[in-house]
């Protein structure tokens, strides 16, 4: 069997303002646009994608949370109405989405030899969340690739950032290793925003856009220093600088997928590029690809 | 003092004792402890179930569950394995819509949620089901807010409380919560469970100790002290306590009974019943500030710009104005402000004439020189304490004069301050270039607000 690879690493968040946006037949709710900005970020990635061979996307997602263990949908077909608790008027989105279960639990098992706790998920009732929804639309809207989806472990609230990362660099390379030894092309995405603080109100019309900014202007530094960090190929800062980014900008970054994410391309010296930057009620989000395919050995 | 609600209910948020209580004793004991609860409650007058979850956090404000009949099948997110949990609530819409119309009115963000397929949160659906299995009660939920803290949630049972007063209806209140929450990170036999550490185990079981005294407020007190002590930083902290102890009107002598306390997955859950009469032991002080409406911070965040000259264009926020109190002895004048209450401007006994407090405000246009301290909607304004000192003496004057006297005849003056830290200085520099002059003895008070948007009051006794 040939080798397999990972095509291209991406920060793919998932605020469901953009599905919303868009109209898409599958969400309910109706809106006259708004975030342009990030969907055509989103755009870009999509085609920059769709140049590039692959047979599975990998998500981690801040939004199926666990705190015992590492989870991994383990059922080849999930489907249902997907609602946002949060907001729930914005997104309710009827999904249908296929597991490469062998993917999912080749994964599994590195991690566990590797001594982490880790289960598969096989209970069909089972609600997918809304974050893996949202970043497999945004990214494949059609969902005609099968997904691998990996919980967010929130070991960050247990101990610190620093056992978080221990933990996401050591599943980061459970799972390369699984989808090299897979023959595989994957593309591996965390879907976290950056900087997080929200407003805590919204506007009548939420797509105002004139109503539409970053919650502060700290958030805004941590933001582009991050995004400085991804651009020039300093992945190892972004590690570095992880304990106090996620402190300080309260980030999604504590879910564990950017860490995890950086540590699937094994840290990458190669600039990343960036697709789009906006914000969805005060919260920063960027739509990075590191293009793998160009940089290593596929 | 309100009397709707008929019995409060702390309860666990893991699916166990729904699930598979077989599995391990404690978790049998804490099901029969919900049993216990919902027959208690089956038994009470209860016209609605109102349940407080600690697991539905909400961003925008809080979120009330306005379906009346939300129906799906909940999967937990670890707890998978145990099985699926069907659901199927009845919940009072009307209730829901009401309560939601009391936050907006006491100054809260807050918002129904009315939607097929909204994800009801675990600790709400355990709950229900255990509590109220046939629905026979109708229910209402609300969302724990991941950025309130002590005042929004205290007005947001308050305004709960608004509505069940303005409907007649009596209550049963229900906080779906985990004492101490940290839970093993690896995969433990249902048999090995137990409580994750001795120190969660102390700190659980004097919380309870507090409530089986029926100390609910205290413990509401302690809420920050118990978050940081034994509750790992998930979505919310530590503050259902805080909603509960305000339903019951901060009472520390409820008559508290815990009718379980057992380790789920490593964390602490209870079943505690407190039941509204007093047990007979003294209440205890309430040592934070009471709030009945919110005006907090929570959009610092949003550039939008406050509109300073529509504050300052209408001083008259606050309470109605009344003609002075007319009365023998009563000294009154068209010259000085109009009373916010039915007394006079001063009073005469026998050679020495006693002021009510007086304020800046202006006779005639009710304008504050210097500028209102907040606008209309509670937010804070910029404002010029050597203004309103100024203009408080210049009222004083027109009182004493039309009373027969004058500044040199001042004995005594007790003035009241909104922010000594702030304003003490200006105040202090316009009272020695008017009033000190004259050489009466001062008080100076700090105290929390007046009743009209002014920073400073005084009240003089002067001689004839
Ligand atoms: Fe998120």
């Amino acid at each position: 069997m040939a080798k397999g690879s990972i095509v291209a690493g991406c920060l793919a968040p998932h605020p469901p303002h953009l599905v919303y946006a868009e109209n898409p037949p599958q969400n309910e709710p109706n809106s006259e646009g708004g975030w342009e900005q990030l969907r055509w970020g989103y755009e870009r990635l999509r085609d920059s994608l769709a140049k590039i061979d692959h047979d599975v996307l990998v998500i981690l997602s801040p939004h199926w949370q666990t705190y015992v263990g590492t989870h991994f949908l383990g059922l080849s077909h999930f489907e249902g109405l997907s609602v946002d608790p949060i907001f729930p008027n914005l997104f309710r989105y009827s999904y249908d989405i296929n597991i490469d279960v062998e993917l999912s639990k080749a994964i599994h098992d590195k991690a566990a030899d590797a001594g982490l706790a880790v289960k598969m998920m096989n209970n069909p009732d089972f609600r997918v969340d809304y974050g893996t929804i949202t970043t497999g639309h945004m990214v494949n809207p059609a969902f005609d690739k099968p997904l691998v989806v990996i919980s967010s472990n929130r070991s960050r609230h247990y101990y610190s950032v620093e056992v978080m990362q221990e933990m996401m660099m050591e599943l980061g390379r459970a799972t390369r290793d699984a989808i090299l030894e897979s023959g595989k092309k994957a593309v591996v995405l965390a879907s976290n925003s950056l900087s997080h603080r929200h407003f805590t109100t919204e506007s009548d019309v939420p797509e105002d856009m004139s109503r539409e900014h970053i919650a502060s202007h700290a958030m805004h530094l941590w933001d582009m220093r991050i995004i400085d960090y991804m651009r020039t190929g300093q992945a190892q800062r972004i590690i570095d600088e992880m304990p106090e980014f996620t402190e300080q900008a309260i980030a999604e970054s504590d879910g564990g997928g950017l860490t995890w994410l950086l540590s699937t391309l094994t840290v990458p010296d190669y600039p990343a590029i960036l697709h789009g930057y906006g914000t969805i009620i005060g919260t920063g989000n960027a739509i990075v690809e590191w293009p793998c395919y160009a940089h290593e050995e596929v | 003092m309100n009397d709707s609600i008929l019995a409060s209910y702390v309860v666990p948020v893991h699916p166990h004792p729904l699930l598979v209580p077989e599995q391990n004793e404690g978790w049998q004991r804490l099901r029969d402890a919900f049993d216990e609860a919902r027959d208690q409650i089956a038994a009470s007058d209860a016209d609605v179930i109102i349940v407080y979850s600690t697991t539905w956090p909400s961003i925008i404000g809080h979120q009330i569950q306005a379906d009346p009949n939300p129906t799906w099948t909940l999967v937990d997110q670890d707890f998978h394995d145990l099985g699926s949990m069907d659901y199927s609530f009845r919940i009072d819409v009307e209730f829901a819509e009401a309560w939601n119309k009391a936050n907006h009115s006491r100054g809260l963000q807050s918002r129904t949620v009315a939607y097929n397929g909204f994800p009801i949160d675990v600790g709400s659906v355990v709950a229900l089901k255990l509590l109220n299995p046939d629905n026979r009660i109708p229910a209402v939920i609300v969302s724990s807010n991941v950025y309130a803290n002590r005042a929004e949630t205290t007005v947001l049972a308050k305004a709960c409380l608004d509505v069940l007063g303005k409907m007649g209806k009596k209550a049963v209140a229900v906080t779906a919560m985990s004492m101490s929450n940290r839970m093993f990170t690896e995969f433990i036999e249902a048999s090995d469970d137990k409580i994750h550490s001795l120190k969660d185990d102390e700190w659980n079981r004097k919380v309870l100790e507090f409530l089986e005294e029926g100390r609910l407020e205290d413990v509401a007190q302690l809420s920050r002290t118990i978050h940081q002590q034994i509750r790992v930083q998930k979505v919310v902290t530590f503050k259902p306590m805080w909603w509960l102890s305000a339903m019951n009107n901060n009472r520390n002598d409820l008559t508290g009974k815990v009718l379980a306390y057992e380790a789920l997955y490593g964390a602490g859950g209870a079943v505690v019943h407190l039941d509204p009469t007093s047990n007979g032991k003294g209440d205890k002080e309430y040592d934070e500030d009471d709030v009945e409406t919110y005006q907090g911070e929570r959009n610092v965040l949003d550039s939008e710009e406050t509109d300073t000259s529509v504050a300052e264009a209408s001083p008259n926020t606050g309470p109605a104005l009344w003609n002075p109190a007319e009365g023998e002895d009563a000294v009154n004048t068209e010259s000085a402000p109009k009373p916010v209450g039915l007394y006079p401007h001063a009073r005469r006994v026998g050679d020495l004439l006693y002021l009510s407090g007086v304020g800046p405000r202006q006779p005639g246009t009710n304008a504050i020189p210097g500028g209102p301290i907040r606008d209309g909607n509670g937010s804070p304004l910029e404002y010029d304490i050597k203004e309103q000192t100024r203009a408080v003496v210049e009222n004083i004057a027109r009182i004493l004069e039309e009373a027969g006297s004058s500044m040199e005849k001042v004995v005594d003056v007790t003035s009241f301050l909104v922010d000594m830290d702030r304003d003490f200085a200006g105040y202090n520099e316009v009272w020695a270039e008017t009033l000190g002059h004259y050489g009466p003895t001062r008080t100076t008070l700090a105290i929390r607000a007046l009743p009209t948007p002014i920073a400073v009051e005084m009240k003089v006794i002067a001689k004839i």
